[in-house]
């Protein structure tokens, strides 16, 4: 028939490229667009929940999520998990400060000294190569268990990202605008405060992220090394008695407080560089 | 007749290079006075921009004599604004921020001299803009009141229009022109564009390089505001070109800047 073999008009309607066209996929549409990013841990959590339902696995193993969920509300309500949180909680807060606060002090003197760059930098060099964790019984030997000794071995681990990136972002000012700092008769603060700082900033905030990181990894190590509270203990000691569900929620506490933080410095990232021009994907 | 401003004796520059030195600057004499708008002309390689990066106080290894107002330059410094070809503006700055830079703009008299300026290079409703969201015009003209604000002797620009397309070129040759006339800074105007030359200058200061010298130095007796069509801006064009040619065939482009 004629009305069949016509050319697509730019009056008839258009022709539907949705999903909704696709059969295969249709049923997506019937599902708010929010959800979607939830559906596969939906499904896993679902399969999960059956696979210990019909008893694939054992408590031992692997817990069910409902288990999980159970054991989380009954140590939040006894208070085991704010004592638990809360000395963690500090003890990363404080190594991390302590650590990032020394990697930009010392990233700011070698980045804008070329004299103590030569001396500093290659010793700090030799020293990130060293793996963390290696200097654990030196730790133990030299500070004991303590607080301290904790502190300092998280300080380290968060010391190196931040003082690596603050670093390279002094090194990254723009020779053009230091010629016009200097042509405006900037002194040597105003020089830093409102020219390499600005500079440098993207990279400190990415020194900072990956320390935050970097500091809860070593916590659980610091923690596993003796001490009575945390959430590193907390864990270790679930293993243990086989309490895999406690083992489950010490985790998934570590994936609340790395989003938390990682949610915070990105607000942060955006509130201080929101003057970037840059692909934003 | 006004007093002289800016003094360039016997100045010569010499690069050191792995093929031996080279003449970048040779025997460079010139005085310009208070308030005269000089613009600086010649192929690439004349040394144009490196006697503005000279008077600019950023390049100190010369031979010879350069005083402004009577003091010998030794660096960089407010009294010596320079414009480069490109703005560059602090990103994390606004427009009104990067006027003032190192000054404080919670004092009140800063903050009033920056509005004026802003209303001087037309900017008014983009105080809080920042660079990214200017055009290349408006971010010049942001980097040209920058300087301003410093009350500087001389004003030294370095091709400062040479990124901008021709209609917005001309624009900004009027926007500084005005100020020229409403300040009377001093204006050392380096360009490579013919028509540029002869629009801007009261002097047209012609150069060449191997070495880098002054070939010719040109009046351009026209009143302003001039108008690029008129027959004696042709005229005075065509000298200016002549200027080159006399050298050795054309080193400059004929079609340039048109």
């Amino acid at each position: 028939m004629m009305a069949e073999s016509r050319p697509h008009f730019a009056s008839d309607p258009p022709i539907q490229v949705t999903a909704n066209s696709d059969s295969r996929l249709g049923w997506l549409n019937h599902i708010p667009s929010w959800l979607h990013g939830w559906l596969v841990p939906i499904v896993v959590l679902a399969l999960w929940q059956l696979s210990g339902y019909l008893g694939w696995v054992t408590p031992t193993q692997l817990p069910t999520p409902l288990a999980i969920l159970r054991r989380f509300i009954e140590l939040a309500l006894n208070g085991e998990l704010y004592r638990h949180v809360s000395i963690s909680f500090v003890r990363a807060i404080a190594g991390f400060a302590l650590g990032s606060i020394a990697g930009l002090a010392l990233g700011t003197f070698t980045g804008i000294g070329r004299l103590i760059e030569r001396t500093l930098d290659p010793s700090l060099q030799m020293l990130r190569t060293i793996p963390l964790l290696a200097l654990t019984p030196l730790f133990i030997l030299w500070f004991g268990i303590g607080e301290f000794s904790k502190m300092l071995l998280i300080s380290l681990g968060a010391f190196f990202p931040v003082y690596l990136n603050t670093f390279l972002g002094i090194r990254s000012v723009d020779s053009k605008l230091f010629q016009v700092t200097r042509i405006l008769g900037f002194s040597r603060w105003q020089m830093i405060r409102r020219l390499i700082l600005p500079t440098a900033l993207p990279n400190i905030l990415l020194g900072l992220r990956l320390a935050l990181g970097i500091s809860w990894l070593v916590l659980v190590f610091a923690e596993m090394m003796g001490t009575s509270s945390g959430i590193g203990i907390m864990i270790e000691e679930a293993r243990g008695y086989s309490n895999t569900d406690i083992v489950f929620v010490g985790i998934i506490l570590f994936a609340i407080v790395g989003a938390l933080s990682d949610y915070v410095v990105r607000k942060l990232e955006k509130k201080l560089l929101g003057w970037r021009d840059t692909y934003t994907g | 007749m006004s007093a002289p401003s800016l003094i360039i004796d016997q100045l010569n520059r010499t690069f050191a290079s792995p093929s031996g030195p080279v003449h970048a600057l040779s025997q460079i004499q010139l005085t310009v006075k208070q308030g005269e708008f000089i613009t600086l002309i010649g192929p690439s390689g004349c040394g144009k921009s490196t006697l503005l990066k000279i008077v600019a106080g950023l390049d100190t290894e010369f031979e010879g004599q350069v005083h402004l107002n009577g003091k010998p330059i030794l660096g960089p410094g407010i009294e010596k604004g320079v414009i480069f070809q490109e703005p560059r503006l602090f990103p994390w700055l606004t427009v009104e921020q990067n006027i003032a830079a190192n000054l404080s703009l919670k004092k009140p008299e800063i903050k009033q001299r920056v509005q004026e300026l802003i209303a001087l290079v037309r900017l008014q409703g983009f105080e809080s803009s920042y660079p990214r969201e200017l055009s290349g015009g408006m971010a010049q003209r942001v980097a040209i009141a920058r300087a301003l604000l410093r009350n500087p002797e001389v004003l030294l620009l370095d091709e400062p229009f040479g990124a901008l397309d021709a209609f917005t070129r001309a624009h900004m040759q009027e926007v500084l022109l005005d100020i020229w006339q409403k300040n009377r800074t001093t204006m050392l105007f380096v360009t490579h564009d013919l028509d540029e030359a002869v629009f801007l200058g009261e002097r047209v200061v012609i150069m060449n390089p191997r070495p880098g010298h002054i070939r010719e130095i040109l009046s351009i007796d026209l009143p302003f505001p001039r108008t690029r069509t008129g027959s004696s801006f042709q005229e005075l064009r065509r000298l200016v070109l002549q200027a080159f040619e006399k050298v050795d065939g054309p080193a400059i482009d004929p079609g340039a800047g048109i």
